[in-house]
């Protein structure tokens, strides 16, 4: 008689586990040669959704156009971590289980850090295409690769152009209040203004420092206190829905400062800011990188994407076409679908004709790209326009802001 | 008042069966199930205190304590993972210790208490907010670890079987810990606390000392499974892991396995956790956000009207009505 | 600085005096039944979408919706009290608490479902204004929801006074056997109680929807300020709730200004424990007896 394998209950465990496996991962096994997966988390729901939304449409824009110019087959499965960044590296491991080997993301950088630690764990290569903190690159990841400035690149170029603003208007603030977020992004962007303000003696002494939480539901306070500061300058770091919480208490309040400069936030050149708020998101700028609109093919992409999808393309969305340009520039090279070649070819990576206002695109050994320019917008007529540097200018800021109880 | 029975022979059976399974699964099983014993231990913890009769409703800040602290002295104070994970419970303990002492000090009871852990849990967890050391609302984060040269048994950080392990062997621990103490005095005791508090002092329970033990020792139980948390989790926010609603997900385990048995909180996890994911991957697959969120209530709301005392009690009822009519008499 | 003390002030008082509003169900509920509904805010959010759902459909501003909302969530209220919460008013307490929690997790998932998790913005013209009165800025819709409010509360206490039902209630939470020995109805007593208090969450939900986005979660928010209130206040007394409402309004405010906004809550979730450790009942409840 045939020695029969008993059915242990390992067996059954294993053969169970299998099965659901397979019912409920169907990306595990697929031929070589199919399309390189891509899995993409974003805040796509919840009280940071708009820019998430904004990003996948920049991404979904950025996958036809790469298609028709024929790169690489892709195939993006979107993951979203639901406004908490803890779920960034939840959502991370689901996408890799289902066969992504390159991973996009993901808009806020405590959910970035999160997503990391899954890359990391796993040896898969991940794009980042929109987060700011500094310590994203000093936590000794060797699979990230970040295509956007850190938090220090972003004030250095908030105090460059403010310096700008004010040669050219000839007025000059003397005096500012900072009202920020205090999450990952927000702690990023206040650590660089503490060490760059010293270390480049900017003129404008920073009278208070006002912290609030990014779920708060009312500003009322906060404006308050800023209002009573005094300052010339306000200088907020925002999301979206806080931005337009704030505007609502200024002009309630009645608070009309010298001028509404962003180091480095989100939130004013948002369509839902401007839509929400009217008149009333004119004059508000905010020094971010954008996309170069003197250069013929960018403006080109932006027109072609608002005519399409009748959305503004900012920077949720340039970012997020910007980073599937590099994905498909890198697969191609790489002509391959593996983590570790895709690592390789984005390594190598070094792009002079991109849509981003700056220098080429490459990635230093600990993943940054150094060479992300910065501008400053201005809310004109309902919509953020380029005012600075020069060289990238659209039209003239106009500052001091116009008061909101004159308009 | 019998305790609960710790049904030695087969609970070790299980436990070994469940090791040796480890390895040969699939990475999803794995992490599917490292969260159900995280929850089982979890919940194994909640329910020691709610032996004696106290309702913690702020459960999750002894985990929040035991994550933060056996994150930042490994992180920032360079300090061996074991002894951060001791300490990490210890501090836990102390909170815990702390919070019932106050309470037992002050008379403050049923309603009252349960409010007490509330407070504390969202006075903690907003003080943690505004806290620069752990990083506040911005997050603590661990440093990657590289896969390659890591010794997990040393930073007790690994891969998903070694969590898998670590937090089935904390369960496993648990469950024979907790089942010495509840037949033990002291689990008379709290059982007599529950029971009936005045008549309980009236025959000379010590009720302060009791209180105090219970709840520091479900405390630094719960502390270390919150250790393993943290570094499993590589990222601590205060919301993430003393929020309101961790607190709430704890008892959800116990409750519906089973409050008072032993082995109901486990049970509990294995049918609530695997609910929880599969509904939760469903509702983003189909877009009805909110789905799980309505289950899991609509489960405890049919647990606690027609099951009162849990799955666990039902099973075992079900399991010796089955049997005994076997018995032909 | 003074003005902006008033400024702010005068803004907590406004805020204060809905928080009252959500607390006066819950201290209603309790001092008649017993019973501590964790799911009061996950009502008071119910009033939101109720509001906010009303506004779109209707386009009148939303504190004229509340009563509309007071009504609606009246009839749930009795509904639910009758069919579920009935059954537990004599079970253990801890049996009591999950099955609020169990009813917070089914409305948070059942808003999640039919109005998804982003937030949904009430705006209107009056979102942008405010009155001047000297040197002090009153929000106008802050204005206008306090305002109906205080309305909604005079109403509610007239009823308890002059009312034979309201009479009924009184009396079932001053001495529920007496009540019962005297023929009173003590389940349709429970089940209009119930609806009441529903009533208050819903009704300040509605006010509330212009001036904080409708989410599902805010709801723990809500349950939490609600509980400091009616604690500090004293469970079960209708004075407590009003003046503990305005004082954390206030507080909070103060807080906000002086120490830092984010740590506003911190000062409320302290005074909770030290109501908690050296006076339960309150400050309008007895003083305790050990």
């Amino acid at each position: 008689m045939t020695q029969r394998k008993p059915i242990t209950r390992r067996r059954v465990l294993a053969a169970g586990a299998g099965a659901l496996t397979a019912t409920l991962l169907p990306g595990i096994g697929r031929a070589q040669g199919a399309p390189a997966k891509i899995g993409v988390i974003l805040y796509l729901t919840g009280i940071q959704s708009f820019m998430g939304q904004q990003t996948r449409k920049g991404n979904e824009f950025g996958a036809k156009i790469v298609k028709e110019a024929g790169g690489p087959p892709l195939e993006f499965l979107y993951g979203d971590a639901e406004s908490k960044p803890e779920n960034g590296r939840v959502v991370a491991e689901r996408l890799i289980r289902d066969g992504c080997t390159l991973l996009i993301g993901t808009n806020d950088s405590g959910s970035t850090i999160s997503v990391a630690q899954a890359a990391e764990a796993s040896k898969i290569p991940f794009l980042i295409n929109i987060a700011s903190a500094p310590q994203i690159t000093e936590q000794g990841f060797t699979q990230i690769f970040r295509n956007f400035p850190p938090g220090t690149a972003l004030v250095a170029n908030a105090v460059a152009r403010i310096k700008e603003l004010g040669a050219t208007t000839g007025v000059q603030p003397k005096t500012a209040v900072i009202l920020h977020v205090n999450d990952t992004f927000g702690q990023g962007i206040i650590k660089g203004v503490d060490v760059l303000w010293e270390r480049l003696q900017v003129p404008i002494k920073i009278l208070d420092r006002i912290s609030y939480d990014v779920r708060a539901r009312d500003l009322s306070v906060e404006v308050a206190k800023a209002k009573a500061s005094g300052a010339d300058l306000l200088m907020p770091i925002t999301r979206v829905s806080d931005a337009i919480l704030m505007i609502r208490e200024m002009v309630k309040q009645n608070w009309s400062p010298m001028g509404i400069i962003s180091p480095g936030s989100p939130g004013p050149y948002e369509k839902a800011f401007t839509d929400a708020l009217g008149k009333y998101a004119d004059g508000y700028m905010s020094c971010v990188p954008w996309y170069n609109p003197t250069k013929k093919r960018s403006r080109e992409i932006a027109d072609r994407f608002e005519y399409e999808t009748g959305d503004r393309f900012d920077l949720n969305a340039a970012f997020a076409f910007e980073a599937v340009e590099i994905a498909a520039d890198a697969i191609k090279r790489a002509n391959s679908a593996q983590p570790a070649a895709i690592h390789a070819a984005l390594k190598a990576t070094d792009i002079s004709d991109h849509i981003i206002y700056g220098g080429p695109i490459r990635f230093d050994e600990k993943g940054q790209n150094p060479n992300i320019g910065g501008v400053m917008l201005q809310n004109q007529n309902g919509k953020p326009v380029v005012v600075g540097p020069q060289d990238a200018a659209e039209a003239k800021a106009v500052f001091p802001l116009v008061p909101f109880d004159k308009r | 008042m019998r305790p609960p029975a710790l049904s030695r022979w087969p609970a070790l059976a299980f436990f070994a069966a469940m090791a040796a399974a480890g390895p040969l699964m699939d990475s999803f099983w794995q992490s599917l199930l490292t969260l159900v014993f995280f929850y089982a231990y979890m919940g194994l913890s909640w329910n020691l205190m709610m032996s004696a009769g106290l309702l913690s409703l702020g459960h999750a800040l002894f985990l929040g304590v035991g994550a933060y602290a056996t994150a930042v002295l490994i992180a920032a104070a360079g300090l061996d993972p074991w002894l951060s994970l001791a300490a990490g419970a210890f501090l836990a303990a102390m909170v815990g210790s702390a919070l019932t002492w106050l309470g037992a000090r002050f008379s403050v009871r049923g309603v009252h208490f349960a409010l007490l852990t509330i407070a504390f849990a969202e006075l903690f967890r907003v003080l943690f907010d505004n806290w620069e050391l752990v990083g506040g609302t911005g997050g603590f984060f661990l440093k990657a670890i590289n896969p390659e040269t890591n010794r997990p048994l040393a930073t007790l950080r690994g891969g998903t079987l070694f969590f898998y392990l670590a937090f089935l062997s904390a369960t496993a621990g648990a469950y024979f810990i907790i089942g010495r103490l509840m037949a033990s005095r002291w689990g008379y005791r709290w059982r007599g606390l529950h029971a009936d508090e005045d008549a309980a002092r009236a025959l000379g329970v010590p009720a302060l000392q009791s209180k105090v033990l219970v709840v520091a020792i479900s405390a630094g139980l719960a502390g270390v499974g919150g250790g393993l948390f943290g570094l499993m989790q590589g990222s601590l926010f205060p919301d993430s892991v003393m929020g309101v609603r961790v607190s709430i997900d704890i008892l959800i385990a116990p409750i519906i396995g089973g409050l008072g048995s032993l082995f109901g909180p486990i049970i509990g996890a294995f049918f609530v956790v695997p609910l929880m994911e599969f509904s939760n991957v469903l509702a983003q697959r189909i877009g009805f956000f909110g789905l799980n969120t309505l289950i899991n209530g609509m489960l405890i709301l049919a647990v606690i009207t027609f099951l009162p005392d849990g799955l666990w009690p039902r099973l075992i009822a079900l399991a010796r009505f089955r049997s005994s009519a076997r018995c032909s008499k | 600085m003074t003005s902006l003390y008033h400024n702010v002030i005068s803004g907590g008082i406004l805020i204060g005096v809905i928080y009252a509003l959500i607390a006066l169900g819950l201290t209603i509920i309790f001092g008649v039944m017993r019973l501590v509904n964790f799911a009061h805010g996950e009502m008071v959010v119910i009033g939101m979408y109720a509001g906010y759902a009303l506004w779109s459909a209707t386009g009148l501003p939303p504190w004229t919706l509340a009563p509309v909302a007071a009504l609606l969530l009246f009839a749930m209220g009795y509904l639910l009290q009758k069919a579920i919460i009935n059954a537990f008013i004599d079970r253990p307490q801890h049996a009591q608490f999950i099955l609020f929690i169990a009813l917070a997790l089914i409305i948070t998932g059942l808003h999640l479902l039919f109005f998804g998790p982003d937030p949904r913005p009430i705006q209107i013209a009056e979102s942008m204004q405010s009155y001047a009165i000297g040197s002090i800025r009153l929000d106008v819709v802050r204005t206008q929801a306090a305002l109906m409010a205080i309305g909604l509360i005079g109403l509610l206490m007239l009823f308890l006074k002059y009312s034979t039902l309201g009479a009924s209630i009184r009396a079932a939470a001053d001495n529920l056997i007496g009540a019962q020995v005297i023929g009173i109805r003590v389940r349709r007593v429970y089940a209009v109680t119930a609806g009441i208090g529903m009533a208050c969450a819903g009704a300040a939900g509605a006010l509330i929807a212009p001036l904080f986005d409708a989410q599902p979660f805010l709801a723990t928010d809500f349950t939490l300020i609600a509980f400091i209130i009616v604690i500090v206040g004293g469970l079960g007394s209708l004075m407590g709730a009003l003046v503990g409402g305005v004082m954390i309004g206030v507080a909070e405010a103060l807080a906000a200004l002086t120490v830092s906004p984010a740590l506003k809550t911190v000062f409320s979730y302290a005074l909770l424990v030290l109501v908690l450790l050296l006076r339960p009942n309150g400050i309008f409840g007895e003083p305790e007896r050990s």
